[in-house]
């Protein structure tokens, strides 16, 4: 009994920190669909970009992949406002017969990323050994007697932390910054924010170099934890779609609970089936979102600030 | 005269066997003609219906492992898997149907996706029926020579153009290409927008299906890898449709010719055969941005584009 009471809470564990790295890889897919109304694809591959960035910081110059956050980010931004400036802007303008166009422009975009990764690094696995990947902390070490057994990986840890920090940030600036507020702006209504004089062409690209930069913090940190190989896009672009769904299109609240559901969802499903089935349980929590809540957690959250 | 041009086309591909070609041409048009089925099924749902899927190579894969499970469990011929993938597909159609297309574009887009990857996991996983990764393999193919192979994919080509064709031309057609301009408007009108989605999807779904049957037994083996990877099959679905043109007949034959000598093409070219993602991703970028209605649908555009510019005043 002991024993399953121990899995359960240590599965739990696991999930609330892989859920608040999923909540960073959403909220960037949020924001973009929130302020264009299109789905991202490449943005798993944005992230792998990233983890490549941070791989070779670490390989080359043994720079901690903690740290790379701060050059990964930058670029990663940078390289979004390029693909938004020079390949899905003059998209919106073609006329066309298919209204989704742009997203197919990203599925596009998604495959030369990934494609030129494994011409150029092959198609090796690949992780950053550090010093501390193996440390964690003990219940016991704090609680002599305690009855179960739980630890809590330092990298985990770690990375949990840094994506709090991030998202906080994030929502510093798009609660308290004037170029936030453009963004939120533009996201609620289009026209609207037009005539109140926001240049909504200077947030669309502002946005998706977010989304990117945010995303491309992700990678950052999964590096340490994960492994990375040229493919690993196409699954976080999974991630981070079942997540804007389960959060409600384009709500940032949502993309966060949302992602923690997902951490904690994947995280029994690997755990009591296998991990093989995760993106089998990815699909299911989607079709339920779907089905059950379509408006997603951000309908729950209207729904309750209404009743007070 | 233009009403015949399919039947003196169909006509002229039905004497290439008899000229000779060497095995690995009459393969190439085998794929040819294999692709533009698909192309042709995915153009039915996302030209013409505007549900644009990311997801074709569940349906395709779906053809290919009832027609696979079917030799491999009953011991029966594969070529029976032609049949049994309509029924298996339209129910699996509807249950899609069901829960995505209740609601609008982007989260089809978003189901379709995923699910091609589910499958492929969960083909991978069911070990026991599927045999997983070890895939399935016919022991003998019926035929050494490809030139039944050709009569039979030739025929299910005329076949699926002619049905797309016979469709887009009755009611039915008017309405699908009525949900994809405005779908509140055609709701409005009466037009039952789920119900014909679904039957859009379904006919796209059970069209696809016959092609990975054919697949199965053409190719003699199946794995997961094969028949359900995102973008081997279902981008390049989405891309012979993007090349040749969105809703139009011909696009999806001219695109699946392209995009099938391109592929070989590039394949064979040393050392840039692994980048062949890449170009193929260049070339949808760019397909997007110049001709976003592909060869045929901006077929006057492109004349233009080459013509001096001079010319144009």
């Amino acid at each position: 009994m002991a024993a399953q009471v121990e899995l359960f809470l240590q599965t739990l564990i696991s999930g609330f920190l892989l859920g608040g790295l999923y909540a960073l890889i959403g909220l960037g897919m949020a924001l973009i669909m929130g302020v264009m109304r299109i789905i991202n694809l490449a943005h798993g591959d944005l992230m792998m970009v990233a983890m490549y960035i941070a791989y070779w910081l670490f390989t080359l110059f043994h720079i901690d992949p903690y740290l790379s956050v701060f050059v990964a980010t930058p670029l990663l931004f940078f390289l979004g406002v390029g693909l938004q400036k020079f390949l899905i802007n003059p998209v919106m303008k073609v006329e066309s017969i298919l209204p989704h166009n742009q997203v197919i422009l990203t599925v596009g975009i998604g495959m030369v990323l990934a494609n030129l990764a494994t011409v150029f690094f092959t198609s090796n696995y690949r992780s950053t050994p550090v010093s501390y990947a193996s440390k964690a902390w003990y219940l016991t070490d704090f609680w002599k007697n305690a009855p179960i057994e739980l630890s809590l990986s330092a990298p985990w840890s770690l990375s949990f932390i840094v994506a709090v920090i991030l998202t906080v940030a994030l929502w510093f600036f798009l609660t308290k910054t004037d170029t936030g507020k453009s963004i939120r702006a533009t996201a609620q209504d289009i026209d609207a924010a037009l005539l109140m004089g926001v240049n909504v062409g200077v947030m669309r690209v502002v946005t998706f170099g977010i989304g990117a930069a945010l995303v491309g913090g992700a990678g950052c940190l999964f590096i340490p934890i994960y492994y990375l190989y040229p493919a690993l896009g196409k699954q976080f672009t999974n991630v981070g779609f079942v997540i804007t769904v389960l959060g409600g299109m384009g709500s940032t609240e949502g993309a966060i609970i949302g992602g923690v559901i997902l951490g904690i969802f994947e995280s029994m499903t690997a755990t009591y089936l296998g991990m093989g089935w995760a993106p089998v349980g990815r699909f299911l929590i989607f079709v339920a979102a779907l089905v059950f809540l379509p408006g997603g957690v951000a309908s729950l959250l209207r729904k309750q600030r209404l009743e007070k | 005269m233009k009403k015949f041009v399919p039947l003196i086309i169909f006509a002229a591909l039905c004497f290439i066997p008899l000229i000779g070609l060497s095995s690995y041409v009459m393969h190439i048009l085998v794929l040819v003609m294999m692709w533009s089925i698909i192309g042709m099924a995915w153009n039915l749902l996302g030209g013409y219906c505007g549900q644009v899927s990311f997801g074709h190579a569940a349906f395709f894969g779906m053809g290919a492992y009832s027609s696979g499970l079917l030799y491999y469990h009953f011991g029966i011929s594969a070529w029976w898997g032609l049949p049994v993938s309509v029924p298996v597909l339209t129910v699996f159609s509807l249950i899609l149907g069901f829960i995505c297309l209740r609601l609008r574009g982007a989260y089809f887009a978003l189901a379709t996706l995923a699910l091609g990857e589910v499958l492929r996991v969960t083909a991978e996983n069911l070990v026991k029926f599927t045999q997983g990764d070890l895939g399935i393999m016919i022991k003998q193919r019926t035929w050494v020579e490809k030139t039944w192979y050709f009569y039979i994919i030739l025929l299910l080509a005329a076949g699926c153009f002619f049905v797309i064709k016979k469709v887009m031309e009755s009611k039915l057609g008017y309405y699908f290409v009525a949900i994809r301009e405005d779908q509140d408007a055609a709701n409005s009108l009466g037009i039952n927008t789920t119900l014909y989605k679904t039957i859009a999807l379904c006919l796209s779904g059970v069209l696809t299906g016959i092609a990975g049957a054919f697949y199965m037994n053409y190719m003699g083996y199946i794995d997961p890898t094969t028949v359900f990877p995102l973008y081997d099959i279902s981008i390049v679905a989405v891309m012979v449709v993007m090349v040749g043109g969105v809703a139009t007949y011909w696009g999806p034959v001219i695109g699946a010719l392209i995009m099938v000598f391109l592929a070989e093409v590039i394949r064979s070219m040393p050392g840039i055969g692994v980048a062949h993602m890449t170009l193929f991703g260049i070339l949808l970028i760019l397909i997007i941005i110049f001709l976003p209605n592909g060869i045929v649908g901006d077929f006057r555009k492109m004349i233009g584009l080459f013509k001096p510019r001079g010319a144009l005043k």
